[in-house]
């Protein structure tokens, strides 16, 4: 199926451009807030509260985060379950992105727990509560990001000539692929099981008994959808070729996948009469509307054989998906979540700091990992 | 493109199908009320708002006490009382005031006031112990006091989330933080005595005594006539001391004996409780939906261990072409 005269290479070029002395700046302001967050609290760079006791470290570094980081999981489900072969040159770019913004995930975790020196709590048996849908998230996400650093490992050891340790990683890959594509699907799910213990904290638009399948759904979609929008902007910035081909047959698939996920979620409503909601003042129903907007936007582009295969119209919808996806979670985490009267939030700045640091800091690694080691297809 | 379109479908309905078998498959039963379980019955038409609960509180825990610099400089004192206005990780036990129009009359919805003391419900089946990922919360099996454990605790704050109340407190201004919450006091219980605030609370407002005891007084109260003087016990249940006081009336609803599957704490007041604050709860604990979806998924771990299976199997077959190439590959450079 595969083709074998794939070959990877570094794409070369100066790393120390103009961009990446700014980025290095937003992670050093970043790391500043930080030092603060660990020697003062978390109360003194951010504005969380016993009403919202999460803010955007979870609700965009690791709920959205990971989600925007499920490339690698789109593609391996591609590849592997659904024998795309074609696109197999495109998985270890995907993967790269995606073993980044998982173990960067995890590193915001670090910063947002109040006792990150006891994390390792969640490993113990005697400590483990197996009824936390916490703690699923937990131990799937940490293997998941160790299994990504596997999955990928032949790109870097390839880069290092190790051709022992890369025979032995090859012929143990199966196996990792196969758990790379289990840990997803639970845990994406379970990232929106999170939000069914909060009640009636979490608005009704949003709150419902199906929400890990919507969650899984849409995590799926916005791995699609990164991956294009990733390959358009490497295209553009990098110098790429274009392979709009390639890229609009991915965006082909999201748009039956936003229609099944559109068609449960409305469906819910409608049958448990949570669709009432939709007609009561406040800015809820608007929010509710401009994710179905976003949703209906791509699905209408991406539908369209004609559209699709122009890149800024892929590019777009493909954007569309991923701030879809993305809103759909800062409303139910956060926006549209009400503990009741009096609690409000807003990110302060430190906090946000040190989420644009987390940020800008992938960016740099991902530059750093395509300019210098084998990871992008080769030109042809 | 089609196969793919039929593969994802297939995908897509079989999660739907799981999805909607979670209605059938056998729910996560709710949890009992163990035989023995203490609890507090609060009595708003009883309380006369004097927060010496508070005090005797903070004293018992240790917690400090908060003063409000303008205000006391305004009045000319200094520490006299504890200026904090809402539960948080410095105060596990609260009196509020609800007031309606002018206020006037205690204990009555229009033009009228009520107290609430609000502190953790130590619920039945309760949400925070479901949540929090390493059982540093967790309920006695025979008091079924709901404990907190720092040395589990990793802070994540899911306890929060999950806590229908917003009961259990964070102390975000730490750099290294804990969780806060009442817990009856229980390092009082273990010598004998009874929590703080039934000591101190000199109306029998707060009273202390076994739940299925005090589910049993809180249902005669709701059933005295309005207007006649009655004994109510002081401090415990079976003190033996009491004190004579008019029936104002109750509102018609003895709240935590069914709320998120039940509460130790039973509260009854005069006015309806939406209107002090507290949530409207069905009987059934969210930790109930959210254990019963989770393990419906999951099977422990059965239906995961099944599809990884599926999974490795068919990627194995997938990769058969990469592996062998590359051993040609290896052994045409070696
Ligand atoms: S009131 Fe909140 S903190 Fe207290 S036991 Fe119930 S869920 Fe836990
Ligand atoms: S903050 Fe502590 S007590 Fe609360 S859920 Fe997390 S680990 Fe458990
Ligand atoms: S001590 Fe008793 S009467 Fe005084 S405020 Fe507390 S509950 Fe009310």
């Amino acid at each position: 199926m595969t083709n074998m005269t794939e070959v990877y290479r570094p794409i070369g070029g100066r790393l120390l451009t103009r961009h990446f002395y700014f980025l290095a700046v937003l992670v050093l302001i970043g790391a500043y807030f930080t030092l603060r967050r660990f020697i003062f609290g978390i109360g003194d760079v951010s504005n969380l509260s016993d009403g919202f006791p999460w803010g955007i470290w979870i609700t965009y570094d690791v709920v959205s985060g990971t989600a925007i980081a499920c490339g690698g999981y789109a593609m391996a489900l591609l590849v592997y379950i659904f024998n795309r072969g074609q696109f197999h040159a495109m998985i270890r770019v995907a993967l790269l992105a995606s073993a980044f913004g998982y173990t960067l995930a995890g590193a915001s975790i670090l910063v947002d727990v109040g006792r990150y020196w006891q994390l390792y709590n969640v490993f113990l048996p005697q400590y483990m509560n197996l009824n936390s849908v916490m703690l699923e998230v937990a131990l799937c996400v940490t293997l998941y990001t160790l299994v990504l650093w596997i999955e990928f490992s032949p790109a870097i050891l390839e880069a290092m000539r190790a051709k022992r340790a890369l025979r032995f990683v090859r012929h143990a890959l199966f196996f990792f692929i196969g758990l790379g594509i289990l840990l997803p699907t639970m845990h994406q799910s379970s990232l929106g099981s999170l939000l069914i213990i909060a009640g009636h904290k979490v608005h009704p638009l949003w709150q419902t008994p199906i929400i890990p399948l919507l969650f899984l759904i849409t995590a799926i979609a916005m791995g699609y959808g990164i991956v294009v929008f990733e390959s358009l902007y490497a295209a553009v910035n990098l110098g790429r070729r274009l392979e709009t081909d390639l890229l609009s047959r991915i965006g082909a698939i999201i748009p039956w996948l936003l229609s099944v996920y559109l068609i449960i979620r409305l469906g819910e409503l409608a049958i448990s009469g949570d669709s009432v909601y939709l007609w009561q003042p406040g800015l809820e129903p608007w929010l509710f509307i401009t994710e179905i907007a976003l949703f209906l936007y791509a699905i209408w582009i991406l539908f369209d054989a004609k559209k699709r295969q122009r890149p800024t119209q892929l590019f777009w919808s493909a954007l569309a998906v991923v701030l879809a996806g993305t809103l759909y979670r800062f409303d139910a985490f956060l926006i549209a979540y009400n503990p009741g009267p009096g609690w409000h939030y807003f990110p302060a700045v430190g906090e946000m700091m040190i989420t644009l640091a987390i940020i800008a800091f992938e960016v740099m690694a991902y530059l750093f990992f395509v300019k210098k080691t084998p990871i992008l297809a080769a030109d042809s | 493109m089609n196969t793919n379109r039929r593969d994802f479908l297939k995908v897509a309905l079989a999660g739907a199908a799981t999805a909607l078998t979670t209605n059938t498959a056998q729910a996560r039963p709710p949890k009992d009320l163990p035989p023995d379980a203490v609890g507090i019955l609060y009595d708003a038409t009883l309380c006369i708002g004097c927060k010496a609960c508070e005090v005797g509180c903070k004293n018992a825990n240790a917690m400090p006490t908060i003063t409000d610099p303008a205000l006391e400089q305004a009045k000319d004192v200094h520490a006299i009382w504890d200026a904090s206005s809402d539960l948080d990780s410095r105060n596990l036990n609260k009196i509020k005031a609800f007031a309606q129009g002018t206020a006037a009359v205690k204990d009555r919805e229009q033009d009228g006031y009520s107290f609430i003391k609000r502190a953790c419900m130590h619920c039945v089946d309760p949400d925070c112990i479901s949540a929090c990922p390493v059982s540093a919360l967790t309920k006695d099996p025979l008091t079924g006091i709901v404990g907190y454990n720092p040395d589990a605790c990793i802070g994540c704050r899911y306890c929060q989330l999950a806590c229908p109340f917003n009961i259990p407190k964070f102390e975000f201004d730490k750099p290294f933080p804990k969780i806060v919450k009442c817990e009856m006091c229980r390092h009082l219980q273990a010598q004998g005595e009874i929590p703080a605030c039934c000591a101190a609370c000199p109306t029998g407002a707060s009273l202390f005594g076994r739940v299925s005891d005090l589910l049993q007084e809180g249902q005669r109260r709701l059933n005295l006539p309005p207007g006649t003087y009655q004994d109510y016990p002081l401090h415990r249940l079976d003190s033996g001391q009491q004190r004579s006081a008019e029936v104002r009336g109750y509102h018609p609803h003895l709240y935590g004996e069914t709320e998120t599957g039940g509460t130790q704490y039973l509260l009854l007041a005069g006015v309806p409780f939406e209107n002090l604050g507290l949530p409207a709860l069905g009987p059934e604990s969210s930790a109930q939906l959210s254990e019963t979806i989770q393990h419906t998924l999951y099977q422990g771990l059965a239906a995961p261990t099944l599809l990884l299976g599926g999974l490795v199997y068919t990627v194995y077959r997938r990769t058969e072409a990469e592996r062998h190439a590359d051993d040609v590959e290896e052994r045409r450079h070696d």
